[in-house]
């Protein structure tokens, strides 16, 4: 109990992963589904920072750097998207955009 | 170093509840600003890893700028400002039963690989000696610069996606 694990980084960035992966489940909300996506990126990046600390190695603080610039591209994407569905729909219901169920 | 368990139990236990909030909260708004306390709980988490220019950018890419992104989308998609009942799915117990199972595995394999591995002295915030931000340009400048440039390109191209696909005008 002196020293920080290298465990007790990956253990929160596992339990964020999870959070996400149930709010992306569960959410219907298309926005909603967006953000649960940010919670899980950033649990990856939590990891790429731990790791990169426990082997000394600058590539970690480097990766993360890249994986929030994809963010951010994700994001503006994802956004233009749903508003897109917005515009023709009405509506970000996940449930609503169903013109591709058989 | 009990400091640091300190500090790291505590913006731990705010990053889940927050988290937890931000997948159940019935009100959109709320849900964002949720998620803003989660990116400055992992800006906490980084720092503590003596990793300030990665919690520097999170703080300007994630908090200053995609956050500003979520909310024009809330309200450009006219989304309840309050509380809204169909915000989850009825089936929401899938999900959960998917995410519980997931946390049990990763959580026995984390604990059964990495145990009590404790992190590197040097690498730890108390004893860490000056700042990485100089070690991490030359990295990114020398070793990974096609992947820099790559990350520009793709970048400006989804600048010019987002714009094409959000005009209204569209010829």
């Amino acid at each position: 109990m002196d020293d920080l694990l290298l465990n007790q980084f990956l253990l929160l960035g596992a339990v964020l992963f999870c959070i996400g992966v149930y709010g992306v489940l569960s959410r219907r909300n298309a926005v909603m589904v967006l953000m649960s996506i940010e919670l899980v990126l950033n649990a990856v990046n939590i990891n790429l920072i731990a790791f990169g600390a426990m082997n000394q190695n600058i590539a970690g603080a480097v990766f993360a750097l890249f994986v929030i610039a994809i963010a951010a591209a994700e994001v503006g994407v994802g956004l233009a998207i749903i508003l897109i569905i917005y515009r023709n729909r009405h509506s970000v219901d996940l449930n609503d955009v169903d013109a591709m169920k058989g | 170093m009990v400091a640091q368990n300190l500090f790291f139990y505590a913006f731990a236990a705010l990053i889940v509840a927050a988290a937890v909030a931000v997948v159940t909260t019935r009100n959109v708004v709320r849900a964002a600003l949720y998620l803003v306390t989660v990116f400055a709980g992992v800006v906490a988490q980084y720092l503590l890893l003596a990793a300030e220019f990665v919690a520097v950018t999170q703080i300007l890419v994630y908090i200053g700028a995609i956050m500003v992104l979520m909310l024009f989308g809330i309200m450009l998609t006219r989304a309840r400002i309050g509380r809204d009942v169909a915000l989850t799915h009825d089936t929401r117990w899938m999900g959960l039963i998917t995410a519980l199972a997931l946390a049990g595995v990763m959580g026995y394999a984390l604990v059964d690989a990495f145990g009590d591995d404790p992190l590197p002295h040097d690498t730890q915030v108390a004893t860490v000696a000056g700042s990485n931000t100089a070690t991490v340009s030359d990295a990114i400048f020398s070793q990974y610069l096609i992947p820099f440039e790559v990350v520009s390109v793709l970048l400006l191209a989804a600048l010019v996606g987002a714009i094409v696909l959000a005009r209204k005008d569209r010829a």
